[in-house]
């Protein structure tokens, strides 16, 4: 018991001191799974919208395949991305291994399947509901997909938030193409794995703190945005809230 | 008069369930032909194919290279914008420019009364009868001759009603616009129709004009169409 407490509150006081180590592994981590997310979101709110909207022979596989990969583990992706970027890989010429690039990279391909799988649903339902309205407007199917994406914006907003937790959140992945390299590649996840196995436990407990701080946070900003979209418009609830639960 | 819309043996099926059965039908400029028939019937079937909605399985659907379509729906959509843009993203979508678009959106919206503050409303926020009557202005700003609704008032009010069919009224009384829709409403049909089609099973049991399907026998003629209007009307 003496060392939980005396462990919370060294935790504690790394915390309320801004102790630099701590926050610049806690800087970093945000950088790179806001990156991720970013990158990801781009593509991925894209291809969901189109994949909503477009028929074509073999979606039905694709969906499958994009739905399986949902449940892509991370240290796989790590895995895969570690290959590619590896200097016999087809990318290695880039020298992008254990730098915050791969890290980047690992995060966004993690976090794609899940933007792109929820954005499909979301489009899709709403083509189903109103796409032939606008398609009565004279919208095909590509533009219908962006309009459909745009008009479920807030929905959509949810999706990102929920890709950014899952991006965060996240150890396999990064561990691996990262290294967790101190001052360098070292983020939140890695950092409690390795402290935690070093016996560090203040470092790691208040890292851990703080992830749970920034998922907590990420909820409550779902929460928020479905009340705000209830007050403007009186949509029904989000369904794709909680995800990151 | 010139055609408007030619429906030559048009079968739609779902599966194995038949919309449409052999379908003929032909429109000219300026008639205002009603769809009546039970629920399930083909009513909406019909005018998702006029309207190029739907592919048939069977059959060839002209439409003339000078019509110009526009379909109110009986639940619009109502995009997540305001209501003068809900007009102005309508007629973006069919190559107007945006500053025309705006200028076209204001005058329609005066038209249907949703001018002035109501106009930045968002159109989320608008009554149901408030909705269509923004479809309805959608549809007037885009300058169609032909005009396809769906059950334009059956999921209104009676007030509601009344005005949606009002500016309908309108409309047609300014211009020689082509409407076809569908109604369970038969008083409407009345007011609004020169020409009623009677469908059952996907199929046209009757074609004839507004007079003579309510004020002539039909016993003989179309049987089906006889008992759909004793049972309607009681």
């Amino acid at each position: 018991m003496t060392t939980f407490t005396d462990t919370a509150a060294t935790a504690l006081q790394l915390l309320t001191d801004l102790d630099p180590l701590l926050w610049s592994i806690v800087g970093r981590s945000l950088w790179v799974s806001v990156l991720a997310t970013a990158v990801a979101c781009s593509l991925g709110v894209v291809l969901g919208a189109w994949l909503g909207v477009a028929r074509f022979v073999g979606r039905d596989v694709l969906l499958t395949v994009l739905n399986t990969l949902l449940a892509l583990p991370s240290v796989v992706v790590g895995l895969l991305v570690y290959l590619l970027l590896s200097r016999t890989g087809p990318l290695g010429h880039l020298g992008w291994l254990f730098s915050l690039k791969a890290m980047v990279l690992a995060q966004a391909v993690l976090v794609l399947p899940v933007v792109t799988a929820l954005t499909r649903q979301c489009v899709e339902d709403a083509e189903r509901s109103h796409g032939e309205q606008l398609q009565s407007l004279g919208a095909q199917s590509g533009l219908r997909s962006m309009l459909l994406a745009w008009d479920e914006r807030y929905a959509l907003l949810t999706v990102l938030i929920a890709a950014f937790g899952r991006a965060i959140s996240e150890v396999g992945a990064v561990m691996v193409v990262g290294g967790n390299i101190e001052g360098f590649t070292r983020v939140m996840t890695t950092a409690i794995a390795l402290e935690t196995s070093k016996g560090d436990l203040p470092l790691a407990l208040a890292l851990g703190v703080v992830l749970m701080g920034v998922v907590l946070l990420l909820n409550a900003l779902i929460s928020i945005l479905r009340r705000w979209r209830q007050h403007i418009d009186g949509a029904s609830a989000d369904p794709v809230q909680g995800v990151l639960a | 008069m010139s055609e408007v819309l030619q429906l030559q043996d048009v079968s739609v099926h779902f599966g194995s369930h038949m919309a449409l059965q052999a379908v003929n039908l032909q429109m000219h400029a300026g008639e205002r032909v009603a769809l009546v028939g039970a629920n399930g019937c083909g009513k909406s079937t019909l005018l998702r194919v006029a309207h190029g909605l739907l592919k048939v399985s069977r059959g060839q659907v002209a439409v003339p290279r000078d019509v110009r379509q526009a379909m109110v729906f009986q639940r619009p959509h109502m995009l997540r914008t305001s209501v003068l843009h809900f007009v102005v993203w309508g007629l973006w979508l069919q190559g107007v420019g945006w500053r025309d678009a705006q200028a076209r959106a204001w005058q329609a919206l005066e038209r249907v009364g949703l001018q002035g503050d109501m106009a930045h409303r968002s159109a989320r926020t608008l009554s149901g009868g408030q909705q269509q009557r923004l479809a309805l202005a959608r549809a007037w700003a885009l300058q169609p001759n032909f005009v396809l609704l769906d059950e334009p008032t059956s999921s209104l009010d009676p007030h509601a009603k009344r005005e949606v069919e009002r500016l309908l009224t309108d409309w047609v009384a300014a211009s020689d616009v082509s409407l076809i829709f569908s109604s369970h409403n038969l008083g409407q049909v009345k007011r609004l129709a020169t020409r009623v089609v009677y469908l059952e099973a996907g199929r046209v049991l009757a074609d004839l004009p507004v007079d003579t399907f309510f004020n002539q026998p039909l016993g003989e003629s179309h049987p089906e169409a006889h008992l759909f209007l004793k049972g309607e009307l009681g």
